[in-house]
């Protein structure tokens, strides 16, 4: 009996991360730059996850391995109130200047 | 062998999902595919033995806050194309090189570690929720405290961020 290395969960992570980063840095659509954010955060919380994992095999304190679990809940938790706080920005936004493209708002661009 | 097998459809689903969330004009498909991304994620999770992530991710993230994301879409109705996307032709190859290259490296970095390489089955007390639970309410109850007022100062500050400012009194009639 032999799982799936735990490598390969690293290097999917690593690869949604990269294809988060490329979105955030190439649209200009604020929606879509905030659902590249959260396709980066879920990556990291695969991270965390599988070395949780790779703890649980190695430590002998149960403790120890499953932080990285509690970690993960704490993500979700903020990632939970950043994207409320978020969108409730993009709706004051929208209001005032009609369009959510970030080439058109740079009222604070030096 | 049916964990490979489950493994690679979904972190190929995950993968496809993923691509698309960027790749499509329109925000309304992006979101849809995130879901499946997440989705595909969860059950990742259960397979590394987190099967209370895992049911947490589908309701929080896909269930929650995937649902506010499409909410808004419909209410400031931005679906169409955004046009000044085709304007950042160097800054969008530089963007691609770059994320290309920090995947690469931490895919290599990954990949080299030897820890990673032996799998074995997961203790029963793992899986287990009771283990977290008794984490989560002893040491990190502080965390847990803060994480809950944080988010009442989220729902107080969108509440504020989105509602319509006051009308504002004429002139002459104060």
């Amino acid at each position: 009996m032999s799982g799936v290395p735990l490598y390969f969960y690293l290097a999917l992570a690593a690869v949604l991360f990269g294809i988060g980063t490329i979105g955030a840095l190439t649209r200009r659509n604020g929606i879509t730059i905030f659902l590249s954010i959260e396709l980066m955060l879920n990556s990291v919380n695969l991270t965390l996850v599988t070395y949780s994992r790779l703890l649980a095999q190695r430590a002998h304190d149960l403790g120890v391995a499953l932080t990285g679990q509690v970690i993960v809940f704490f993500v979700l938790a903020v990632a939970a109130a950043e994207a409320a706080v978020g969108l409730a920005l993009f709706i004051a936004v929208y209001r005032n200047r009609r369009t959510v493209d970030m080439n058109r708002i740079n009222l604070m661009r030096w | 062998m049916i964990e490979l097998i489950t493994f690679i459809f979904f972190a190929a689903l995950a993968l496809g999902s993923g691509i698309v969330v960027v790749a499509h004009k329109n925000p309304v498909y992006s979101v849809m595919s995130l879901v499946l991304t997440l989705f595909s994620t969860a059950v990742l999770f259960v397979l590394l033995g987190a099967p209370f992530l895992a049911a947490l991710l589908v309701l929080v993230y896909a269930g929650a806050i995937l649902v506010l994301f499409l909410f808004v879409l419909m209410l400031l109705n931005v679906a169409a194309p955004s046009t000044t996307e085709e304007r950042a032709g160097v800054q969008r190859v530089v963007a691609v090189c770059a994320g290309l290259v920090f995947a690469g490296l931490l895919a290599v970095l990954a990949w080299q570690d030897p820890l990673t390489r032996m799998v074995r089955p997961l203790s029963e007390e793992y899986v287990a929720i009771k283990p977290l639970a008794h984490l989560l309410f002893s040491t990190y109850l502080l965390p847990f405290e803060i994480v809950g007022l944080l988010l009442l100062a989220a729902v107080v500050a969108a509440t504020v961020l989105a509602r319509k400012p006051a009308p504002k009194p004429r002139e002459g009639e104060q």
